[in-house]
């Protein structure tokens, strides 16, 4: 294998080989070569498969053909090909967009860009009390907020320790279920259930962390991959107990300190003297989980200052560097796995309390991957970039409800043209927790990204 | 004595499947080091195209079935190999020589992206052909348990021998295989040397995807059903294979795909069916905690 991880190597890749265009202006020639070579590969891919459908009959398995489709998707590679070869690829010079800005704009758009943060929290605080909010709105806002929670939480273990994890989902889970089964087996409320979830999740992250201690990289992500559909099958078979892919249904909701979100006598509304509304209930559910996510941003931003904080960091950036000078590499590892289960685990029992019904179904790999994918694609290790790519995937996500078929698809489309365009992620310069007088932003391109 | 004997027989047909797909795996991580998570979907567009050739092959007439089976694979082998090179140039080439997750995070993006465009376009029921095959061979037929072996079995061990063989010629006697070799030490160095390594990984992806492809076929024309989704859990299944065997080794896949393969299907015959996966899944993790390196891979050397 390419020893990956020298410091040569991390060196930006070499342009690609683009046609030399003259300074007079693009090369029409070239462009339609590679537009022609793209449409033949696009039509060598969409013929078979696209142009022949399948379709079952009274007489077994037949073939439909749909050639109109194939023409438009050819037509729409050839076309993009052709133009961005000659627009975009043949430029002499291409320059991102932050050079094409007037020089005075820059200090203006940095100053805006430290303000963002504050600003998200004010609108994510305000947001139940907007005019045009509904039920809808609400629960977006929740779904997106569980994300972001969720995201925080697998920062712990990927951007600030560097140990990949695939198998988020499974603290998730073990929330979920540890709320939802001892509601139904012990009669837990959601506030005794809470603290319990997070334990029992902490617990099997350190489960997790023991045997994968001593292994790096891919076999980590494996090993952890493996956990995640091990928990998930354990839950999809495990029929007397956990009700197997039926679920379980009839989680109780959560109160407001003990006061039920009911109509009538003895409820919220009747206590504080308000009308009974429906919409109440969605919006103590909002706060809460807002509440939930800033308590895992707090936790993270002052972990970072504490020792331990800065030793995940260091084994992020070199794990041989930090075992030399005295730090403890398993309880590093160990507590990382372990702080990030656990906000795994309070997401779970919120989850759990907001659907009121689960199942294994909603845990399976593809949330892990949509969690890593939130966490990778903010921006390593930034917390604000983790709450942007959350509201931007889930929010897009969700508001294109309509295009149910084609969503999954624009969806890792978005995936694998957001990493070619930025493959530090989204916000791509990190904040020091030490500095010299000044704090300065340093870029992503200079954090490590770890070897587990 | 019978029972086992037949489910061994099983279990090597299913290792082999395991093993074509697990190649591509371990063929592009030596190479690259990035887990190509697409390839299982690959993998699952091979048995789609599979399905698409055969039903054509029944509209136009022939139905002499070793030709039909021929003609199958070639077309599936090469039409998933365009979608290997194809997911290869959009998804990883632009990413190559980037930080190590955003390979890895566009790859599962990759894999959506294919899962969800079979769905769109063949939609998201479960397909399925009638056997093409019915032929076997059966012995020990005097006691009460009759073994059977049938020919798409022996046709399938054959064609994975026949191509482990094909393919360990190629990497190790052909200009291509030293230029992989080459790659797989250093892709710096080779580079630098002279070897077109942009090509190189390419064809890399090309043979993968072609193998993956053979492999989707022979599980079409086994199981007689697919959708939208085997690959997903083929390819996790693939890739545990890989990382079983020592990943970077081609005759360590085979026997990774082997062993996940019979520790499937014996504790599916001898215990439960519902828990083959976690005991696929806990040897790969009790295999990698006291071998970290897999069973035929080379120990990684930690460079201070």
């Amino acid at each position: 294998m390419a020893a990956t991880d020298t410091e040569l190597d991390r060196a930006p890749a070499p342009e690609p080989v683009r046609p030399a265009a003259s300074r007079s202006g693009p090369d029409v020639g070239k462009a339609l070569k590679s537009a022609v070579l793209g449409g033949l590969v696009a039509a060598g891919l969409f013929v078979p498969v696209m142009g022949l459908r399948t379709v079952q009959t009274n007489f077994g398995l037949t073939l439909r053909d749909d050639w109109p489709s194939v023409a438009w998707a050819v037509g729409i590679v050839f076309v993009g090909r052709f133009l961005l070869s000659l627009l975009v690829w043949q430029r002499p010079d291409r320059r991102g967009l932050a050079e094409l800005m007037p020089a005075q704009a820059k200090p203006l758009l940095a100053r805006a860009a430290t303000l963002l943060g504050p600003a998200l929290v004010v609108l994510a605080l305000t947001m139940p009390w907007f005019p045009n909010t509904g039920r809808v709105q609400l629960d977006l806002g929740i779904l997106i907020l569980t994300y972001v929670m969720l995201g925080w939480g697998l920062n712990i273990v990927v951007g600030l320790a560097g140990l990949l994890d695939l198998g988020y989902v499974a603290f998730y889970a073990v929330g979920a279920y540890t709320y939802a089964l001892s509601a139904h087996y012990l009669g837990f409320t959601f506030w005794l259930a809470l603290p319990l979830s997070g334990a029992l999740a902490a617990m099997w992250g350190l489960m997790l962390g023991f045997p994968v201690l001593r292994l790096r990289g891919d076999y980590l992500a494996i090993v952890t991959l493996a956990f995640g559909e091990i928990v998930r099958i354990v839950l999809l078979n495990w029929y007397w107990f956990t009700g197997g892919p039926n679920g379980i249904g009839g989680i109780p909701r959560p109160s407001f300190f003990g006061l039920p979100f009911k109509r009538g006598e003895g409820g919220f509304a009747d206590f504080f003297g308000l009308h009974y509304s429906p919409d109440q209930r969605l919006i103590f559910l909002y706060y809460l989980i807002l509440a939930l996510a800033f308590l895992t941003n707090f936790v993270t931003l002052r972990l970072r200052r504490l020792p331990i904080g800065r030793a995940w960091e260091a084994l992020r950036e070199d794990e041989i560097a930090c075992r030399s000078l005295g730090i403890n590499t398993t309880n590093t590892k160990l507590t990382a796995f372990a702080l990030g289960a656990m906000f795994g685990g309070f997401a779970g029992s919120f989850f759990a309390t907001r659907q009121g019904f689960i199942s294994p179904e909603s845990f399976s790999f593809i949330e892990s991957a949509l969690i890593l994918a939130i966490v990778v694609l903010g921006g390593m290790g930034s917390q604000l970039g983790v709450a942007i790519a959350a509201t931007v995937l889930i929010g897009g996500f969700e508001y294109f409800r309509e295009f149910a078929e084609y969503r999954m698809l624009v969806f890792g489309a978005a995936m694998v043209l957001i990493m070619i365009w930025r493959p530090r992620g989204l916000i791509s310069s990190r904040t020091p927790s030490v500095f010299l007088k000044q704090r300065k932003l340093i870029s992503g391109e200079h954090v490590g990204e770890g070897h587990g | 004595m019978e029972y086992f004997l037949q489910q061994l027989i099983n279990g090597v047909t299913l290792g082999s499947i395991y093993g074509l797909i697990a190649i591509g795996y371990t063929m592009v991580y030596g190479i690259i080091g990035m887990i190509n998570f697409a390839h299982g979907d690959v993998f699952m567009v091979a048995s789609f195209v599979g399905l698409i050739a055969f039903l054509l092959l029944t509209a136009i007439g022939i139905t002499f079935v070793p030709l039909a089976l021929c003609i199958v694979l070639i077309l599936a082998m090469a039409i998933t190999a365009l979608y290997g090179w194809t997911v290869e140039r959009i998804a990883y080439r632009p990413l190559r020589g980037s930080f190590r997750l955003a390979p890895l995070i566009s790859a599962i993006g990759m894999s959506i992206v294919l899962q969800n465009y079979i769905q769109v376009v063949q939609d998201a029921r479960v397909k399925a052909i009638p056997p093409v095959f019915t032929s076997g061979f059966t012995f020990m037929d005097h006691s009460d348990f009759v073994v059977r072996v049938s020919t798409v079995q022996i046709i399938i061990v054959v064609t994975t021998v026949a191509l482990m063989a094909v393919f360990a010629l190629i990497v190790s006697r052909t200009s291509l295989g030293r230029a992989q070799r080459a790659c797989e030490q250093d892709l710096r160095m080779a580079a630098l040397l002279g070897v077109n390594t942009d090509r190189t990984i390419s064809l890399t992806f090309l043979m993968g995807a072609a193998l993956a492809a053979v492999a989707g076929v022979m599980y079409l024309v086994y199981y007689g059903v697919i959708d939208f989704y085997i690959g997903f859990v083929a390819g996790i299944k693939a890739f545990t294979a890989a990382v079983l065997g020592g990943i970077g080794s081609l005759p360590g896949a085979m026997l990774g795909g082997m062993a996940i393969g019979l520790i499937e299907t014996f504790w599916s015959a001898y215990f439960s069916v519902e828990y083959k996966d976690v005991a696929a899944f806990s040897i790969l993790a009790i295999v990698l905690i006291f071998m970290p390196s897999g069973l035929l891979g080379r120990p990684e050397v930690e460079k201070v």
